[in-house]
């Protein structure tokens, strides 16, 4: 570690952020991948099959036989479509669940430094604002296709995801009226010393997870991509790797929102045993407590993955009256509500 | 100088997108258009950042570019776009844009030549100014705050009106 001391302040913050970059990609990646299996196997599971179980012990090398067959299948662009938005669209759904990932605290010190890419005071205000850029990867990409069924899809979830970030938006207001900061990291030192929010705020917990589902169009709200409805919606056009990133962008959403219900309801990298909630001494303490991350990170991701194949989808009506009537009134009525009890107690 | 030469190409990328949104010699796209306008508004977030003011570069983001910017892309999509493509530009509202441009350059240009040239010290820093920006808001400039959002109010109970054909 000698070296790193010697170079100069802006070197050593250059490349221990890429440093932590490269490691929460390699972490994340992997989790994707593995989300797609654990997926298909849960879903096959539920409905009685056996699943994929032939590449590999248990089909556990399967990601990396569909990722190949991705990458190795024919990149057709269909010629009526809108060529520079067609190659943008996949992109623009990807680059916003990582970039999101840079403010999350995924532990709490390594040495001495913090497990954060970047400790922004605003921290959730630049996730809100990055999550909300992700509809144009799906809005482009049913514009680019330039046909009925990408198109409906498209505008459809441009509605779904605007409405259900208003709702989202608001519920997390609460969260940040208890502790009264909007760093990740002071979310959760908070959680650390009071107990997890999600005790003091069970109703924002509710919405968000609500939301977060229709954020990431996944089952009860997929209906971007309706298979019986639009065949596929926003997505009907792509073939191969473009195809494979609108894929492991939704599965990257969701480890971004589950990274965040944890980070802001359910103690981040803490647990309230073994002086596990306080910034680790050792290394493996450190390692450790990114351990307990990933592994609520990893709960998360199961509910997501549950959800999707114990319920049936809302009806596109239903979706925005409880997006609209139900959550926004709730929502405004929780921050009301926690403002009243916080004067109150003050 | 990394903040410097942040600042020129972000500022070059302000003006360039800017004036691709107007006149774009490529593409007569609503939809190209509004994406160059997101472009636009990260420059500009992005410009605050360079002036350590994350909050309102985040704001900027969420706000402009995330939700405004969507619905507008949103309503763009459903009109007819050919007929828009094929629109000529009308001389009066050249005319016009330009008149409002020299206005506006006019009053951008006295604004900076009556702010004093030696700007008072900072009081405390920028970085967490969230806190600081809310009691400015709700305590120094409450009037002026509930002013602008009852506007807000007024245009949307306006657009409703407009678009509604026959009220209930």
């Amino acid at each position: 570690m000698n070296w790193l001391n010697q170079l100069s302040p802006l070197a050593q913050l250059i490349l221990l952020s890429a440093a932590k970059v490269v490691g929460a990609i390699a972490v994340v990646m992997p989790i994707v991948a593995y989300a797609v299996y654990a997926e298909r196997r849960i879903a096959s599971f539920i409905q009685d099959r056996v699943g994929p179980n032939r590449v590999g012990p248990f089909g556990l090398l399967q990601p990396m036989a569909d990722g190949l067959k991705l990458f190795l299948k024919e990149d057709f662009v269909p010629a009526h479509v809108r060529k520079v938005y067609f190659w943008l669209a996949p992109a623009i759904v990807m680059i916003p669940s990582l970039v999101t990932l840079a403010v999350i605290p995924f532990g709490s010190q390594l040495g001495h430094e913090k497990m954060v890419i970047a400790d922004l005071n605003v921290g959730i205000l630049y996730t809100f604002g990055i999550v909300s850029l992700g509809v144009y990867g799906i809005v482009l990409a049913g514009y680019a296709a330039n046909s009925k069924y990408p198109f409906l899809g498209g505008l459809r979830s441009s509605a779904q995801m605007i409405s259900y970030e208003v709702a989202m938006g608001m519920s997390v207001i609460p969260v940040f009226l208890i502790i009264g900061d909007l760093n990740l990291s002071a979310v959760v030192s908070h959680q650390a010393e009071h107990g997890w929010l999600v005790c003091y705020a069970p109703v924002s917990f509710g919405i968000f997870l609500a939301a977060a589902f229709a954020e990431t169009n996944r089952l009860p709200f997929d209906l971007p991509e309706a298979e019986q409805e639009l065949a596929g919606g926003y997505n009907i056009e792509y073939s191969s790797m473009k195809f494979g990133l609108f894929f492991m962008g939704e599965y990257a959403n969701m480890v971004a929102a589950s990274a965040m219900m944890v980070t802001l309801f359910f103690g981040g990298w803490t647990l309230p045993v073994a002086g596990l909630d306080r910034p680790a001494t050792t290394l493996a303490l450190g390692l450790a407590q990114i351990a307990i991350f990933v592994a609520k990170l990893l709960v998360f991701m199961g509910l997501f993955i549950w959800v999707r194949w114990m319920w049936p989808r809302f009806r596109y009506d239903q979706l925005m009256d409880l997006g609209w009537k139900r959550f926004v009134p709730l929502a405004l009525a929780n921050i009301v509500v926690t403002a009243l009890v916080l004067w109150w107690r003050a | 100088m990394i903040p410097d030469l942040a600042f020129y190409l972000l500022a070059a990328l302000t003006l360039l997108c800017g004036f691709l949104v107007v006149a774009n010699p490529l593409s007569r796209n609503p939809v190209t258009s509004a994406m160059f306008l997101v472009l636009t508004i990260a420059s500009l977030a992005g410009l605050f950042v360079l002036l350590r003011a994350f909050f309102l570069a985040a704001v900027q983001v969420l706000v402009y570019a995330g939700a405004v910017m969507v619905l507008f892309l949103f309503v763009i999509m459903l009109l007819d776009l050919g007929a828009e493509e094929r629109r000529a530009i009308k001389r009066l509202g050249l005319l016009a844009g330009g008149v409002s441009v020299a206005a506006l350059a006019v009053l951008v240009r006295t604004a900076i030549h009556e702010s004093p040239r030696a700007l008072p010290p900072a009081g405390p820093p920028l970085e967490g100014a969230t806190g600081s920006l809310g009691e400015l808001l709700f305590r120094q400039y409450l009037l002026p705050f509930e002013i602008v959002s009852v506007l807000l109010l007024v245009a949307m109970v306006g657009v409703i009106l407009l678009s509604k054909k026959d009220l209930k």
